[in-house]
């Protein structure tokens, strides 16, 4: 896959080496050695406490002060050669931008990160950035404690936003171009992002009725607060991207008719809008969700303001998630929030296998939820009135590991058992949405029902259409959806201009 | 945000809702719905689409005032604006010359059925409806399907209809009267279509119904609408509405419906005390 990348590019590298012989950079790095760097403690970032904020939806981390982001930024060795930027799937240049925090230079800080990524804010909060540029920073190699990357840029991107000092891009000529992106998920804003600043006209179309995919859809208010993701998309409507809600691709207009209106590009980044179930007996009773649903009328429609919102949701004594991902974490935490007494994640392999993220776990733990690894439910139970009611489960084992390297897990007989649970969510995972494959003639698919790109270039088999995210992957993570992104938009600026 | 039309009483506590919403007109196809909310704090719920004007730019439904919701859209006036409507949602239905259609329209059906009736009757079909009121006064549209229509009976209580029985006895008789019958096509409330299918079974006519249960996104993400159909799982947003009924698990159906009764009477007694103009 395109991610597999061993080495920076050469223009990329040729970028990072002008600004790193700066002469500010070489000054600051002279004053302070290596060895002093080192010293410092990484600054833990500032949260609400577990107990507290377990009854509400308000943010959980609170973020770095300057003082702290500063204090952190002091340990970035400003490596010659800095492998964090090669974790990062859209390439920010992260030793400049840290630096900058170093210096007090806030804002020009941020500035940096927008000139890679558009949603800085964002990424800030939700990327797992302890697999990606934290994972290689030299650093954590020399000490184990990794430069706090994630935490500096929701810091900046924060401090641009409360300064009020938004920047807008000098913005090129227009091209008279028309770009067509299809769906308002992290892919496809930073699309749009990467192809307005390039001059073209880019209209985003939304099925539903917010811009955000994903990100308004289902990552909860404690994680990603919605008036950050509101500030990211204004910031891409001043660059001159619009965007139709309420628009499904493939329904109320299809890519060929979007052709005829003049669209020349394409970018179906319509995510991962499929829900996984499990097939087993009694999944369809009253109090069994997909995450999608269960976090859809919670975020979306604002459920846990019901009343005074109309989308109701159900409020459990006890509920059941399975699933060790961070959708899973996601929903349980959601229904501790909505005063469950009990909230358990059922996870059919151990702890380590978990794909949620170390801080999510954490987080979740604090909170007060339970998990029950290595059990799988194998039935769930309802009442006369077809409400759930219990869930029966089994313990599993681990065996040999399988194709994704995680070992096996593996029923062990004998060992059923009923929990009482008045929710249950599904959070299995997602496959992507067939509409549009569905109602694009010829547009090649893979066995998943995925849509097949060339991964360099991220284009589709029919001219001019790319693609990129969970229609592609099926499911995997903001970043790596906006990786393929910044790919996809460098080839359809190519396209464009041909 | 679209504005709508018209909104009008048809029926006692049925309404006719218009939108002008133009690329939605031109996509319509019979048996598809939209899905509409009616202001910011409101729910997303399906309406079947009774009809369309593509030179008026405009999509129409029928629906019956049950919960918050609708009775939102039923305090709307022209000229007022929707928060969200998004549409053609759902497969169409299947158009072909089958020979005689029978079709049970109740309640919204009998909108709902509308631009089937049509479409049926266009494609060489010998068309039949067989329209369910409870009393005169709920059958709106009555022209429209004598004018398109081969025949037009009644399913009634109520004598000025020229009928007092209801479904299952009336669709029966039309059943012997005007075999064979190549298909039903039944939409109106759960039980109405429950009856035709059931009605059906015995004789093997082919009965199609308009799954209604509860919706939120209508594109397929969700899962809220989840159905057994065929003894599968299916999403009634993108792989319905239509389901052949003999393969229907209506107890689940009625089931799920039930969901958030309890809160669909408490957000209805919130908006009656607050907000009921």
């Amino acid at each position: 896959m395109a991610e597999d990348k061993k080495e920076l590019a050469p223009e990329l590298k040729e970028r990072l080496r002008v600004e790193f012989e700066q002469g500010w950079r070489k000054e600051l790095r002279k004053s302070s050695p290596a060895k002093e760097r080192m010293k410092g403690t990484r600054q833990k970032m500032p949260e609400r406490p577990a107990d507290e904020r377990n009854k509400d939806f308000r943010e959980v981390n609170i973020g770095l002060t300057a003082e702290m982001a500063q204090a952190e930024a002091q340990r970035c060795l400003d490596c010659a050669n800095p492998q964090c930027v090669l974790g990062c799937p859209v390439s920010i240049d992260i030793p400049s931008f840290v630096k900058l925090i170093e210096k007090g230079e806030f804002l020009a800080a941020a500035w940096k990160l927008k000139e890679t990524n558009c949603l800085p804010a964002i990424c800030g909060r939700v990327c797992p950035q302890e697999t990606q540029c934290e994972e290689l920073c030299t650093v954590k190699k020399a000490s184990g404690v990794p430069v706090a990357i994630g935490n500096l840029e929701r810091f900046a991107s924060d401090f641009e936003r409360l300064s009020g000092s938004l920047k807008i891009p000098p913005l090129p000529p227009p091209t008279g171009k028309k770009a067509a992106i299809i769906g308002a998920g992290p892919a496809g804003l930073t699309v749009a992002g990467d192809l307005a600043k390039l001059g073209h006209q880019v209209t985003i179309f939304e099925a539903l009725h917010e811009a955000g995919g994903v990100l308004i859809y289902g990552i909860p208010e404690f994680r990603l607060p919605k008036a950050i993701l509101k500030a990211e998309v204004d910031y891409l409507k001043r660059l001159g991207v619009e965007v139709r809600t309420s628009f499904v691709v493939g329904l109320t207009a299809t890519i060929d008719d979007l052709k005829s209106e003049g669209y020349e590009a394409f970018f179906i980044g319509s995510g991962a809008g499929l829900p996984n179930f499990m097939k087993i007996p009694g999944e369809n009773l009253v109090g069994v969700y997909s995450a999608n649903e269960y976090l859809t009328r919670v975020n979306l429609m604002r459920a846990y303001d019901f009343p005074a919102y109309d989308t109701p949701v159900f409020r459990a004594r006890t509920a059941a998630v399975v699933g060790g991902g961070n959708v899973a974490m996601d929903s349980v935490r959601t229904a501790k929030r909505l005063g469950a007494e009990r909230a358990i994640i059922v996870y059919r392999r151990s702890r380590v296998e978990m794909p949620a993220r170390i801080e999510e776990i954490h987080h979740a733990e604090e909170e007060g939820i339970e998990l029950q690894l290595l059990t799988t439910p194998i039935r769930y139970i309802g009442d006369a009135n077809g409400r759930l009611v219990a869930m029966e489960c089994q313990k599993m084992g681990l065996g040999e590991p399988d194709a994704s390297g995680r070992r096996r897990p593996v029923p062990v007989e004998g060992s059923e058992y009923t929990i009482e649970v008045d929710l249950a969510v599904c959070a299995i995972g997602q496959s992507p949405n067939p509409l549009i494959p569905q109602t694009t003639p010829g547009l090649k698919m893979g066995k998943w029902g995925n849509v097949e790109v060339d991964w360099a270039t991220m284009a589709t088999n029919l001219p001019g259409v790319y693609a990129g995210g969970d229609i592609v992957r099926g499911g995997a993570t903001v970043i790596l959806a906006m990786g393929d992104a910044r790919i996809a938009a460098e080839q359809i600026d190519k396209h464009l201009r041909r | 945000m679209p504005k709508i039309l018209t909104r009008e009483r048809l029926a006692p506590n049925l309404h006719l809702l218009e939108v002008l919403a133009p690329e939605v007109a031109r996509k319509c196809r019979p048996g598809q719905f939209f899905i509409v909310m009616p202001d910011e704090k409101g729910e997303r719920i399906p309406l079947s689409i009774a009809d369309w004007d593509v030179e008026r730019g405009s999509v129409t439904a029928v629906f019956l005032v049950v919960g918050t919701t609708t009775r939102k859209l039923a305090a709307l006036r022209a000229g007022d604006e929707l928060a969200v409507f998004v549409g053609p949602l759902g497969r169409p239905s299947e158009i072909g010359a089958f020979g005689t259609v029978i079709l049970v329209a109740g309640c919204f059906g009998i909108g709902a059925l509308w631009p089937t009736a049509r479409a049926l009757k266009a494609a060489g079909n010998r068309v039949v409806a067989l329209i369910d009121a409870k009393t005169a006064d709920l059958a709106y549209w009555k022209d429209r399907y004598r004018a398109a229509c081969d025949k037009v009976a009644f399913s009634s209580r109520d004598h000025a209809l020229g009928a007092k029985e209801f479904v299952p006895k009336p669709l029966e008789k039309l059943l012997e009267a005007e075999a064979p019958v190549a298909r039903v096509i039944a939409v109106g409330c759960t039980y109405l279509m429950y009856a035709s299918a059931q009605a059906t079974r015995p004789l093997g006519v082919k009965t199609i119904v308009s799954m209604n249960p509860i919706m939120v996104d209508g594109t397929g993400m969700c899962g809220a609408c989840r159905c057994t159909a065929e003894g599968r799982t299916k999403f009634a947003c993108v792989d319905g509405p239509d389901f052949d009924g003999h393969q229907v698990d209506w107890d689940e159906l009625f089931m799920r419906r039930k969901s958030y009764f309890d809160d669909e009477i408490r957000s209805l007694c919130r908006y009656e005390e607050t907000e009921l103009p």
